[in-house]
């Protein structure tokens, strides 16, 4: 392990679509072992830096440093094998398999069967199998979604839904885990859960990075908050000094 | 797997072993060995459909490539039955790979069409290329299969081979949905993002199941070169790659069992249509077998429109709802005998 502290620099990222400038010379780092916010009025770029980082698409220019190396347009299914793992803003359960399944899903990178074993032994020859059960129940009695282990995920209510995206996503084991809008569309006493289940996260030694809109939720539970507006970065820093910045507050009033 | 489809395999065993001598004559036992010809086919086509969402309309090519190679290499080359369909399903899997690669990376239904164009061209060679296929007026003299030094001459014994493929042919694919690489396919099929999200390389196993349907087509059609002994491009056609896909449809694309159910009732349905068509004599109104066309539209648009999850899911959930409300009688009677 390197003497840097950081697990994610952003330096000067651009990127923008069809001349909508999305980010422009974006640049943070994310602390190992942290809780990181990410905020800023609509449109100011927030969830583009996830799909930058999960490699979704590629920045115009600038770089993106993971773990001390920089990620050269590594596809996603690659930036998850490096150890970061996502959620959706707009929540994507595969609505048609169970809960259990979702989450069994979430350990795909974590077993090995290939096409032509699976197809050739059932499903009680293969070791692994089991495993990957077991392992996927605890991920699911860690957000508390053991009681609807075998209901279709469509079927879960919204919050839950959040929940089990959270689930799939630990049972990836990342070490860097992206919260797109985790509070977003819950009522009261599901953000408040919400809040507690990221505070278990980050126990976890995992490095949290979220954005978010319920503000509550975001001074209570992150340990540094960078704000942006128009793909800049506007802020940065622990709660309380961003909350009494005058260029945030100037950003959220609208002036 | 779970253990309803545990049952559902003990009820097909036992209906294969049961039809023999159930069926009045050969002739229908033949028809039951062609219907397993297109479960084999369906259900390599209900992987890729139902668990990859991707839509193949010209796996009827991966027939024809299947057949021909078992025809053309026994034939002229004189090589084992064995081999030749082994080299087939090599053929098609390669030949899937070549058409899949380019067309799976892109999102949309660039496989359709790609598939649909590939399916004509291999019926044009079919036709054209005289000299291996024999054109139009097909390959004669393709061997039956031997197995254990005995040749499946009879139609039984070729109807009970043909069914065991089939069953074999079932258990690999619902061993492979209830595994992690069957889990990762219908994760693709639910989201893409979220598939790729949590590290399944999704156009590789898109590219992959489309390889293994393809075998699966490939291997029926050899198997039914060595059943009718005799092959010309007439049954590959791209019309027939519809049909498949209309099958596995009709029964319903999300479960193997509905695409089994599916490739069985239109199969038979020609011959049903054919029974109903002699009563409609007597009363001066002539079915054609022309006609079956209009009747496989009609059925897969009243199917789309009132069961679009198909037969299965259709008949699964009516049979849920009518135990829910047989025990609600039951109930509601023991309460009023109180």
């Amino acid at each position: 392990m390197s003497g840097n502290d950081l697990i994610l620099e952003l330096k000067e990222l651009k990127k923008s679509f069809g001349g909508v400038v999305a980010l422009d010379n974006l640049s943070f780092g994310v602390k190992r072992n942290t809780t990181t916010s990410l905020i800023g009025p609509n449109g100011a770029g927030k969830t583009t830096v996830f799909n930058l980082i999960t490699g979704y698409f590629g920045p115009d220019s600038g770089l993106l440093i993971y773990r001390d190396r920089p990620l050269k347009g590594e596809k996603p299914y690659k930036t998850a094998s490096l150890g970061i793992g996502r959620t959706f803003q707009n929540v994507q359960v595969f609505a048609d398999m169970s809960v259990l399944e979702n989450v069994m899903v979430g350990r795909h990178l974590r077993s090995r069967t290939g096409l032509t074993l699976s197809a050739v032994l059932p499903s009680f020859l293969r070791p692994e199998e089991r495993r990957i059960k077991e392992e996927a129940w605890h991920w699911l009695e860690f957000v508390g979604l053991e009681r609807f282990s075998d209901m279709p995920a469509g079927a879960l209510p919204l919050g839950n839904q959040r929940m089990l995206e959270i689930a799939r996503a630990l049972a990836m084991e990342p070490e860097l885990l992206l919260l797109d809008e985790p509070a977003s569309g819950l009522n009261s006493r599901e953000t408040i859960a919400m809040g507690e289940l990221i505070g278990c996260i980050r126990d976890k030694a995992i490095t949290v990075m979220l954005v978010e809109h319920d503000m509550e939720l975001v001074m209570e539970i992150s340990d540094r908050v960078a704000v942006m507006n128009f793909g800049r970065l506007i802020a940065e820093g622990t709660p309380r000094e961003v909350q009494e910045d005058r260029e945030v507050i100037s950003a959220y009033l609208g002036e | 797997m779970p253990l309803k489809d545990y049952i559902g395999f003990c009820i097909l065993i036992a209906l294969v072993l049961l039809m023999p001598h159930l069926v009045a004559n050969d002739y229908y036992l033949g028809v039951l060995v062609f219907t397993a010809f297109n479960c084999l086919a369906c259900i390599g086509l209900c992987l890729l459909m139902g668990y990859a969402g991707q839509i193949s309309l010209g796996h009827g090519a991966f027939i024809a490539i299947g057949a021909y190679s078992s025809g053309v290499l026994t034939t002229m080359l004189d090589w084992s039955p064995w081999t030749a369909m082994a080299a087939g399903a090599l053929a098609s899997m390669a030949i899937a790979f070549a058409v899949g690669i380019p067309t799976l990376r892109l999102k949309g239904h660039y496989l359709a069409m790609a598939t649909l164009g590939f399916a004509s061209i291999i019926h044009i060679i079919a036709v054209a290329a005289t000299e291996i296929t024999g054109g139009p007026a097909g390959l004669l003299d393709i061997p039956r299969l031997g197995l254990f030094g005995y040749s499946l001459d009879s139609d039984v014994s070729y109807y009970y081979f043909a069914w065991f493929a089939v069953v074999a042919g079932l258990y690999f694919a619902f061993n492979l949905v209830h595994s992690r690489v069957g889990r990762g396919l219908r994760a693709i099929h639910g989201s893409e993002d979220a598939a790729s999200a949590v590290g399944i390389n999704t156009n590789i196993y898109k590219i992959q199941v489309f390889a293994l349907s393809a075998v699966y087509a490939s291997v029926s059609g050899s198997l039914y070169a060595y059943y009718v002994n005799y092959i010309d491009p007439g049954p590959f056609d791209v019309m027939h790659s519809i049909v498949l896909v209309t099958m596995v449809a009709v029964g319903g694309l999300r479960h193997l069992w509905g695409a089994l159910i599916g490739a069985v009732l239109l199969s038979l349905l020609p011959e049903l249509l054919s029974m109903a068509a002699a009563p409609l004599k007597v009363i001066g109104i002539a079915y054609k077998p022309d006609y079956d066309i209009l009747v496989y539209g009609g059925i897969l648009l009243l199917i789309m429109m009132f069961l679009p999850e198909g037969l299965f899911a259709g008949l699964a959930s009516a049979s849920k709802s009518g135990t829910a409300f047989l025990m609600k009688l039951i109930k509601g009677g023991s309460i009023v005998r109180q």
